[in-house]
């Protein structure tokens, strides 16, 4: 049995591969981990390098021109949410985005005032 | 810790909040139609290898009326003003989904677990899982046509819930039942959060 520390590939890809061929390979994003509701913004920096950015980085660059979030990109761009947690953590290490965590990450519950917010506009729906 | 505008009432420097809310149930209880019912719902695929297996082992006794299984999250959204956007996320029940849900989870307003009085068991995981990682939920009971009603109460006793904890009647095809089985979910989370924390 090879060793289960050089496998590349994670229980989580599954056995269809085909749509990590835009990451190399790749199953797991480089840097700090972010949540799915995370925002996302270009930083507008110039690209340097284009040939380092797949289409699909481009694609997903444009889409945070105005901040977004992490599931609203991956539905917009239709890839699974993996492959666009790796593209993006490609786009943060090129300084072309900054991901920040929503809201609530580390605590386990959103604020009173948020949750007065949330109660009023949703009997406003 | 620092939890990047936590403290000031959850405004951030760009102002752009996004809450998440989960909603959790077996396969065929309605999560799809009640997330259509009150968000505009949008596709987002996970790479999740579940189409072939989870037609092998899903029973569909009693949701025969279902002819395609989402097993895909589902994934909606309510704008309710330009900066505050709630995210809903439909988890199947099942505890092989369990890895989706931790990481839904974490910082999550609450939960709703959707429930079909035909297949109570079914949202048993889900119950379980909430309950041991204290995150706020709340029961909503999908009222089905031709579904045998239960009183709330028969239905608390079989799910051995808390007297405090809201189990509320829904059309999960209903966009004001819907919209009520939200609210139902915030107002808990507020009473929970004004309960002096006992451990």
């Amino acid at each position: 049995m090879p060793s289960n520390d050089e496998s590349w590939l994670d229980a989580e890809a599954g056995p269809v591969v085909r749509p990590y061929a835009l990451t190399r390979g790749r199953t797991r994003h480089s840097g700090e981990a972010f949540d799915l509701v995370a925002t996302v913004t270009a930083t507008h920096m110039r690209v340097t390098d284009p040939g380092a950015l797949a289409p699909e980085h481009i694609s997903v660059l444009h889409l945070a021109r105005a901040p977004t979030t992490v599931v609203d990109i991956a539905s917009d761009v239709d890839l699974p949410l993996g492959v666009v947690r790796i593209l993006l953590a490609d786009l943060r290490e090129l300084g072309l985005v900054a991901i920040r965590a929503p809201v609530s990450t580390k605590a386990q519950q959103v604020d009173r005032n948020t949750l007065r917010e949330v109660l009023h506009g949703l009997r406003g729906l | 810790m620092a939890y990047g505008g936590y403290e000031t009432g959850g405004v951030t420097q760009r102002g752009h909040r996004a809450i998440k809310i989960l909603l959790a149930g077996g396969f065929g209880v309605g999560k799809t139609t009640l997330v259509g019912a009150v968000s505009e719902i949008r596709p987002l695929r996970t790479e999740e290898p579940l189409t072939e297996s989870s037609l092998r082992t899903d029973s569909i006794a009693g949701v025969e009326g279902k002819t395609t299984t989402t097993v895909a999250m589902d994934f909606g959204r309510i704008t309710l003003r330009q900066d505050l956007v709630l995210y809903l996320f439909g988890t199947p029940g099942q505890e092989r989904f369990w890895f989706m849900w931790d990481e839904l989870a974490v910082g999550a307003l609450g939960a709703v677990v959707l429930a079909d009085t035909r297949r109570l068991a079914d949202c048993f995981p889900a119950i379980d899982y909430f309950e041991r990682r204290e995150i706020p939920f709340i029961v909503a009971l999908n009222c089905f046509d031709g579904a045998r009603r239960y009183s709330v109460d028969d239905v608390r006793v079989a799910l051995d819930l808390d007297p405090g904890l809201p189990i509320v009647l829904c059309d999960a095809r209903s966009k004001e039942s819907a919209k009520e089985v939200l609210i139902a979910l915030v107002e808990h989370v507020l009473t929970v959060a004004d309960e002096p924390v006992s451990r």
